[in-house]
C-alpha cells in the first residue's frame, strides 16, 4: 500500500511538470490556434539560463529563476514576432513546419552556446524531503514545490483570463479572431502577450523539470515537450484545467505502468491510453465540442 | 571576359590550394556532431584532431582529420561516408556509435575502405568484416569482466541491474553480464530497463532494486542517466555499491554535478582523465585549453585511434597518393603487427579486429578516481 502511495506521489510529481508545460502549449493553441513545437525548447533555454545564472554569474537560485523567466518571455515574444507573425495568414501547415524549424534552431543555438556536454542542474528548491510512515513514504521538496506552483499558476491563469481586460481579449481572440478584431481588440498584441505568458511559464517549467530530474542538455526539452503536448491533447487542448488534469494523469499512468506492467512499456501505455481517450472522446477529457458552421 | 578571367583565376587558386593540402593523408570521422549524442561525436572529433596535429607537427606522416555529422543514425552515416570519400578521405576513424556503424561498415566492407572505430563497441561490428578494427572494448568483454570482478572481489551476492534497452551498448554488456553471472553463481535479484526517451524518472527502477535487496547495482549505461540514478537513489536513501563500465567515465566531469553523490561508485575503465602519467596530463591540458571540457573516454579512444593509424600508415608505407582500396588491404595486413601505448593502455590487435588491453578498476573517493588493486 505504502509502495503504491509512493509510486502515486512520484507520478503526481512527474505529472505536475508535464502539466506546467502543457499549460503553455494549451494557451498558445487555444488563442493563436497553432501548435508551438518550439515550446519544449524554450523550456530548455529557461533551464540553461537558470543554470548559467547560478553557476557562472553567482546569482542566488531565486534570482536565477527570475532571470530565466524574463529571458524566456522576451525570447517567446521575439520568436512570435520574427517567425510566426509573418505567417499569420498562411496555412496552418506552414506555421507548423516553421515551429518545428524553430525548435531545431533553438536546440542547435544551445549546442553552440553551452556545448554538447550535459550539465548537472542543482535544484533551486531547498526544502528538505518529507518523510512519512517511518521513512517508507518520502516526498521530495521538488515535488511539493512543483505541485504548489502548478496550482498557483492554474488559479492565476483562470483569474487572468476570466477577470482582466487582457484575459477577456484573449478569450475573444480564441473564440473568433475576425470578430475580435472588428470589436477593436488588438489581435497581434494579444497573441504576443499569449506567447509572453506561455514562454514565461516554460521557464518556470524548465527550472522545475531540471530540479527534479537534474540533467541538462540541448535536447532536454524535446521529450517532455512531446509528453506535455500529449497531456494537453489528453485533457482537451485549449482548456486550462484540462492541461492540469491531463498532465497529472499522464505522469501517474506513466509511473504506475512502469511499476506494475513493465519498466520498458511505460511510454507505450501512456500513448495507448491517449488513443483510447481520443477514440471515446475526440476533444479530450475537458475539451469543448465545437460545431463548425458551414 | 572579365568574368571568365575571375573564374579562371579562382580555379587556379582552388587547384593550387588542393595540391598544397594533398600531402596530408585524409582521415574521416563520422559521428553525432549534433543531436542528443553530440557530446560523444564532438569528443571523438576533438580528440582525433589533437592527435593528428601532434603527429603532423613532428614532420613525419602528415594527417588531416575531416569530420561529418551522422547524428548517430545509419542512413545519415552512409551519406557522411560518401561525402568524406568525395572530399578525398582514404581511411576512416569511424563511426562513433554502434548503431550507425552497422550501416556504414556494410558499405565500407563492399567498397574496401579501412575503418577503425574509436568507440563503436557492439560485438557484431567487426564480425565477418576484415576491414573493421576497433580501439575500445567490445561490449561482451566488459560484461564478462564486470561479473568476474564482482565475484572475485566478493563485492556482493545479490545484484541488481538497470540497463538501457534502447541502446546496443547497454544491451550487449547487460546480456553478457547476465550469462557470466549465472555461470559464476552470482544472483541477479532485480532487473529494470529504461529507454532513451524516458531517462528522466528512475524512481520505479530504483524502488525495484531497493525492494529486492540488491547490495550492488550494476549500471551498464552512460554517465548522464547514471548521474540521475545516483541523485534519485540518494533522495530515497538507497545506498548500494554502484558498479559501472567505461560509459560511466565522465561522471566527475559533469558540470554542476555533486561529486559526493558518486562517492564509492566503482567502475572498470581503460581511461581516466585523472591519471597521473605524462601522456594523460598533457592530453587533458591540451583538450581542456581548446574546448573547455574535460575529455571523456571517447576523446581518448579517438586520440589513440589516430596514433594507431599513424603507426600502421608508417609501417605500411601509405602516402597521400595511395588509393582507399590499396590503403585498406595494406592496413589489414599491417594492423595485427603494430603495438602502441596510448591513453587507454598498451594495445595490440588480432586479425578479427579486436583490441587487447586491460581495463583498470577504480573507485570514486572524495571526488577522484582511486585505483583498486
Amino acid at each position: 500500500m505504502i509502495q503504491f502511495l509512493s509510486y502515486l506521489v512520484n507520478g503526481i510529481s512527474l505529472g505536475s511538470v508535464y502539466a506546467i508545460i502543457a499549460l503553455g502549449y494549451s494557451m498558445v493553441y487555444g488563442i493563436a490556434k497553432m501548435l508551438n513545437f518550439a515550446h519544449g525548447d524554450v523550456i530548455m533555454v529557461g533551464a540553461f539560463m537558470s543554470f548559467s545564472a547560478t553557476q557562472y554569474w553567482g546569482m542566488s537560485p531565486m534570482v536565477s529563476v527570475l532571470v530565466s523567466v524574463v529571458v524566456c518571455t522576451l525570447l517567446g515574444m521575439t520568436i512570435e514576432r520574427l517567425a510566426y507573425k509573418p505567417l499569420r495568414q498562411a496555412t496552418s501547415l506552414a506555421v507548423l513546419i516553421t515551429a518545428i524549424g524553430m525548435s531545431y534552431l533553438l536546440q542547435n543555438l544551445a549546442l553552440l552556446i553551452w556545448g554538447a556536454n550535459p550539465k548537472s542542474f542543482s535544484s533551486v528548491v531547498n526544502i528538505g524531503t518529507l518523510s512519512l510512515f517511518d521513512g517508507r513514504l518520502r516526498i521530495t521538496g521538488e515535488t511539493v514545490v512543483t505541485v504548489l506552483a502548478n496550482l498557483v499558476i492554474m488559479i492565476a491563469l483562470t483569474l487572468f483570463t476570466g477577470k482582466t481586460k487582457m484575459g477577456k481579449a484573449m478569450r475573444a481572440v480564441s473564440e473568433d479572431r475576425g470578430a475580435a478584431e472588428l470589436m477593436g481588440i488588438n489581435v497581434n498584441a494579444t497573441i504576443s502577450m499569449t506567447f509572453a505568458i506561455g514562454s514565461g511559464l516554460a521557464a518556470i517549467a524548465g527550472v522545475l523539470l531540471c530540479s527534479a530530474y537534474p540533467v541538462l542538455m540541448p535536447t532536454t526539452g524535446s521529450m517532455p515537450g512531446i509528453k506535455a503536448f500529449t497531456a494537453a491533447v489528453f485533457g482537451g487542448i485549449g482548456s486550462i484545467p484540462g492541461a492540469l488534469i491531463g498532465g497529472i494523469l499522464l505522469g501517474v499512468i506513466e509511473i504506475l505502468g512502469k511499476a506494475y506492467v513493465s519498466t520498458e512499456l511505460g511510454d507505450a501505455l501512456v500513448f495507448a491510453v491517449l488513443i483510447i481517450v481520443l477514440l471515446v472522446k475526440p476533444t479530450g477529457l475537458l475539451g469543448k465540442k465545437v460545431h463548425e458552421k458551414v | 571576359m572579365k568574368k571568365i578571367l575571375v573564374a579562371a583565376l579562382a580555379l587556379v587558386l582552388v587547384m593550387t590550394a588542393s595540391f598544397a593540402a594533398a600531402d596530408a593523408i585524409k582521415i574521416g570521422v563520422i559521428g553525432p556532431l549534433t543531436g542528443p549524442y553530440a557530446q560523444y561525436g564532438l569528443a571523438v572529433e576533438y580528440g582525433a584532431k589533437i592527435a593528428a596535429e601532434e603527429i603532423s607537427a613532428k614532420g613525419g606522416v602528415q594527417l588531416e582529420v575531416l569530420a561529418e555529422d551522422d547524428q548517430g543514425d545509419g542512413e545519415l552515416g552512409v551519406n557522411a561516408y560518401n561525402k568524406l570519400l568525395d572530399d578525398g578521405v582514404t581511411i576512416m576513424l569511424s563511426t562513433v556509435t554502434s548503431g550507425s556503424c552497422a550501416a556504414v561498415s556494410d558499405v565500407a566492407y563492399e567498397e574496401r575502405v579501412f575503418m577503425l572505430t574509436p568507440s563503436g563497441s557492439a560485438d557484431s561490428i567487426t564480425q565477418g568484416k576484415d576491414n573493421m578494427f576497433r580501439v575500445c572494448f567490445k561490449d561482451s568483454a566488459q560484461g564478462l569482466a564486470s561479473a568476474q570482478y564482482i565475484v572475485d572481489k566478493g563485492l556482493a551476492t545479490k545484484v541488481g541491474v538497470i540497463y538501457n534497452n534502447a541502446q546496443d551498448y547497454s544491451m550487449g554488456i547487460y546480456q553478457s553480464f547476465k550469462t557470466k553471472a549465472a555461470e559464476l553463481g552470482l544472483e541477479i535479484v532485480a532487473e529494470a530497463a529504461f529507454s532513451d526517451d524516458t531517462n528522466a524518472d528512475f524512481s520505479v527502477q530504483i524502488a525495484k532494486m531497493k525492494d529486492a535487496g540488491a547490495e550492488l547495482v550494476f549500471l551498464p549505461i552512460y554517465y548522464t542517466p547514471a548521474s540521475m540514478i545516483l541523485q534519485q537513489a540518494n533522495a530515497v536513501d538507497y545506498a548500494p555499491v554502484f558498479f559501472g563500465v567505461d560509459g560511466m567515465d565522465g561522471i566527475l566531469g559533469l558540470e554542476g554535478f555533486d561529486k559526493s553523490l558518486a562517492e564509492g561508485v566503482m567502475l572498470l575503465t581503460p581511461f581516466s582523465a585523472d591519471a597521473e602519467d605524462e601522456l594523460t596530463k598533457n592530453f587533458v591540458a591540451t583538450y581542456t585549453a581548446a574546448h573547455g571540457d574535460i575529455p571523456n573516454q571517447f576523446a581518448a579512444d579517438a586520440y589513440d585511434g589516430i596514433y594507431a593509424l599513424a603507426a600502421a600508415i608508417e609501417a605500411a608505407g601509405i602516402t597521400a597518393d595511395t588509393s582507399a582500396e590499396d590503403a585498406c588491404e595494406m592496413l589489414i595486413s599491417v594492423f595485427p603487427t603494430i603495438e602502441i601505448t596510448g591513453l587507454t593502455g598498451t594495445m595490440r590487435w588480432d586479425a578479427s579486429g579486436e583490441v587487447d588491453k586491460t581495463p583498470t578498476a577504480v573507485v570514486i573517493t572524495d571526488g577522484v578516481y582511486v585505483g583498486v588493486k
